[in-house]
């Protein structure tokens, strides 16, 4: 019982993390390495927002949430913008921003115990029984709000069809009258405001530390890759398949195997069925 | 022509999610034959012959090369076998000179059996069977063309080379993707005997082709693909005269409906 | 409206054109042209260790060697293989465990461990990122990220290998002379050897498959063979770095899976001209120094790195070596138009 409550808490977490990735790789093909970066940092910013600039949480939650999209959206604009397409150089990039932005908070003295947010609500209840926290029942929440406003933004506005059409075909898209810098720059805000978000719905269950980028960034890209990537569904049904593998090695093996099932994971999605789990056909097309 | 065809195509079926790219198409095709595909845009040719050289794997249905199964092999099997193509984009390898392009092919397991193209079972020095090969099919050997870097030439030069790395393994069967695309009518008309000798070379020829006209000067047979399925096979007069491909090629009554699908 | 009405160009200078063939022997000026820059690196490398002011200064041209190493094989895989590695530390890891494995545990002097470490290393890695070598795009990248955080992860949970503490207790070269003639020779050979390497019928192969796998495969080569072929190659430089760090440090740990072996090799190779194979060695020699000199700031010379990095692959692509050999090779002239 505990397993199954956990597993799924666990499940939508990992799918939270994914999103942003999933998102920014489905619309302009960047695979954004900054990704755990940005997650923590949004968390360092709602912290020094609340606890140094002493705001509201909930204020600073939203500011925090504006400037990750901003910073996203400017390193689209002066560093990724110019090494687009290029796939050794792209990776690269992103990666070495998404490094500075993580070495330079721990160089800064972000390290240790002290650097926690509250949880939203206190307080735990019992299912059945096994004991959760409300926060954890929020996440859960929280995490099948942005599935079902991602899709309903993507299927009924006009930027998100624009966006989707971008993932299908960028070039189809241009002669439509649509920027597609301009819609990869969304993306790239939307995806960092996803990081962020994730972050600061999950980052209160415990340290903010910047090791968790390093992690966070892994299992986005795992359950991304388990996924196909670029399918943004398809990541939610992996984080369930990798968020009930982690738990049930938790429980029996110890917590450090969650970085091992995660890379088999993706080793054995790459060996048995390259294009992931809910991947397109044509996208494999492309990849093999 | 003898009666064991060399490359049997049963009932392959190819589909991509919901939609069906090649449906149940069956073919035959005998040694030094050209056959011609044709078809209009988005009919399925290209993913047939993707099916057929193991670019992408068949949703059903088989591939017999010389009756035997080569249905689900991997792309670079099967061209060790002998079934070489050209892409309809052609891409060489853009960083390199173009006799070195030909290394590449050369440096294949088969072109290691069979020597190369002209190649008697040993293979020489690859820069200059690479030389050789270029020379027979159309560039100079005393002209500096061979030796320029492939990014900077031509559309004509490039399928020439296309066709060249085709040639390097020595094959039994090539597979022409739109091989006269793009191409002025004075580069086709040079590209014509070419392909002429290499049937007569003793070289299977199958051709997916736009260009209806020397097409169907050169080919024995031609096949026609309509939204993924056959629609007729037969010599080039057949094909001309049948009141179905000038359904699909000029449309009809039917016309409307016809656009309607694609 | 006034535009300029000129542009660059540039063309080859004529002593590059003259040294392109057998008539490179027609001169000394010829022929020093073309061995002038090369024996300037040799000499240099090998005359570093005299140069250098103290003990110190000593061991960092070896560690810059092991960097070297590192980076290159960096390079040839991303430049001539189309694969990035993100995950440099995997090799030194593996390499460097294996070689502190085989001198505590089974007594091996370092003449044996580490030519062994390198071959057998080099199988264990490519064993590792096998799976994703058939395909294109990020999955390379990021399968050998991910590959030396979870060794660590798993180092660290089981406790094998001497756990968070490492391997003590490995013997050492014996004379830092020796050290350091070694992991400098070692990087001239790889060096020199790679670049015949690339330009071989087989290097052909390894860039036809960076410019074009769909072509390869039409010519009836297995892409996963070449490329698993090129990963060996590469991982071997790494291995060879590692096993040869152990004996450097007489220590073995978790700090071999560290970052900073995953994303100095790839600065110095943006840093020193990305596709010639000498910069990641001069981008090592520059960058390198700088880290050491850096060292009091802790994680800030990662920061100070990333940052170079993301400047240079942004702004000025090229790198220095390729700037280098531009000016060395071509002169430039404006034209009008």
């Amino acid at each position: 019982m505990d397993i199954l409550i956990y597993g799924i808490i666990n499940s939508i977490a990992l799918a939270l993390m994914a999103l942003g990735f999933a998102l920014v790789y489905g619309i302009s093909r960047v695979p954004n390495f900054a990704h755990g970066a940005l997650y923590v940092i949004t968390g360092f910013i709602t912290w020094s927002l609340l606890r140094t600039l002493g705001l509201n949480y909930l204020i600073s939650i939203v500011l925090a949430l504006i400037i990750i999209g901003v910073v996203s959206a400017l390193i689209y604009q002066f560093a990724l913008i110019r090494v687009r397409g290029m796939a050794i150089s792209e990776i690269i990039a992103s990666y070495a921003i998404g490094l500075a932005i993580l070495e330079g908070l721990r160089w800064g003295g972000f390290k240790g115990t002290t650097y926690t947010l509250p949880v939203f609500i206190e307080g735990t209840i019992n299912i059945g029984d096994v004991p959760v926290d409300l926060h954890r029942l929020l996440v859960v929440a929280i995490g099948g709000a942005v599935v079902i406003l991602l899709w309903l933004f993507t299927h009924y506005t006009r930027i998100g069809l624009a966006l989707r059409g971008m993932a299908q075909d960028e070039r189809a898209v241009l002669m439509l009258g649509i920027d597609s810098d301009i819609m990869a720059l969304v993306a790239m805000a939307a995806g960092g405001m996803l990081a962020g978000l994730a972050g600061i719905v999950l980052l209160p269950l415990g340290n903010i530390v910047v090791e968790k980028g390093y992690d966070v960034l892994i299992q986005a890209i795992a359950v991304c890759i388990v996924g196909g990537l670029g399918s943004w569904m398809g990541a939610v049904l992996a984080a369930f398949l990798i968020g009930f593998a982690q738990i049930l090695t938790t429980v029996y093996l110890g917590s450090h195997f969650q970085m091992v099932v995660a890379l088999l994971a993706i080793i054995l999605t790459l060996i048995l069925r390259p294009s992931g789990l809910f991947g397109k056909q044509k996208e494999l097309e492309e990849r093999v | 022509m003898s009666n064991q065809p060399i490359l049997q195509v049963q009932e392959v079926t190819k589909a991509f999610g919901g939609v069906i790219a090649v449906n149940g198409v069956t073919f035959d095709i005998f040694e030094k034959e050209i056959l011609g595909i044709i078809g209009p845009n988005g009919s399925g040719k290209t993913t047939l012959i993707n099916c057929v050289t193991g670019f992408i794997n068949v949703t059903s249905g088989k591939v017999l090369f010389r009756g035997k199964n080569i249905t689900g092999r991997p792309a670079h099997k099967i061209a060790d076998m002998g079934i070489t193509r050209t892409f309809q984009i052609m891409r060489p390898y853009y960083s390199l000179p173009c006799y070195k392009n030909l290394v590449i092919p050369l440096f294949s397991p088969r072109a290691k059996r069979t020597g190369g193209w002209r190649g008697g079972g040993k293979l020489g020095d690859r820069d200059t069977v690479g030389i050789d090969i270029l020379e027979e099919i159309g560039f100079e050997r005393d002209s500096f063309v061979p030796y320029k870097i492939a990014s900077t030439l031509p559309t004509g030069y490039l399928k020439r080379l296309e066709l060249a790395r085709c040639l390097a393994l020595k094959p039994e069967i090539i597979i022409c993707d739109e091989i006269f695309s793009g191409l002025s009518m004075s580069e086709i008309a040079s590209m014509v005997p070419l392909i002429e000798r290499l049937q007569m070379d003793g070289i299977t020829l199958i051709m997916i082709e736009h260009r209806l006209r020397e097409l169907f000067r050169v080919s024995n047979r031609i096949l026609v693909l309509n939204f993924g399925e056959k629609v007729i096979e037969g010599t080039p007069e057949e094909v001309m005269a049948d009141e179905k491909v000038k359904e699909v090629y000029f449309g009809s009554e039917k016309a409307e409906e016809v656009m309607s699908h694609a | 409206m006034n535009i300029e009405q000129r542009r660059k160009e540039r063309l080859d200078r004529g002593i590059k054109v003259r040294t392109d063939g057998l008539y490179a022997l027609m001169s000394w000026r010829e022929l020093s042209y073309l061995t002038l820059p090369r024996l300037v690196l040799i000499v240099g490398m090998l005359t570093l260790p005299f140069i250098m002011p103290s003990m110190y200064w000593q061991r960092v041209i070896s560690i810059v060697c092991i960097y070297a190493l590192l980076a290159m094989s960096f390079d040839f895989l991303a430049h001539f293989v189309g694969l990035v590695s993100l995950g440099g530390a995997l090799f030194i890891g593996v390499g460097g465990y294996l070689a502190a494995i085989m001198n505590t545990y089974f007594g091996m002097p370092p003449l044996l461990t580490i030519p062994i470490a390198t071959v057998v290393g080099a199988g264990i890695c490519t064993l590792f990122l096998l799976p994703c070598l058939p395909l294109r795009g990020v999955y390379f990248a990021i399968v050998s990220l991910m590959y030396p955080l979870a060794l660590a992860r798993v180092i660290e949970a089981l406790d094998i290998l001497g756990g968070t503490d490492g391997i003590m207790g490995i013997e050492s070269f014996g004379n830092r002379w020796v050290e350091q003639y070694f992991v400098i020779l070692m990087v001239l050979l790889f060096l020199f050897g790679a670049r015949r390497l690339v330009n071989l019928d087989i290097g052909l192969v390894f860039r036809a498959v960076k410019d074009n796998d769909q072509a390869v495969r039409a010519s009836g080569m297995s892409i996963t063979f070449y490329k698993a072929v090129a990963v060996f190659i590469a991982s071997a430089m790494g291995c060879m770095g590692g096993a040869s760090l152990v004996h450097i440090y007489m220590w073995s740990g978790i700090s071999l899976l560290a970052l900073d072996f995953s994303i100095l090799p790839i600065a110095a190779t943006v840093i020193g001209g990305a596709g010639t194979l000498v910069g990641p060695v001069l981008g090592c020699l520059i960058l390198v120094p700088i880290s050491e000199l850096l060292r009091a700031f802790g994680t800030l010379r990662i920061v100070f790195y990333s940052l170079i990095l993301v400047a240079f692959i942004v702004f000025r692509s090229e790198g220095i070596m390729v700037y280098g050999q531009r000016k060395y090779h071509q002169f430039e002239r404006w034209v009008k138009i």
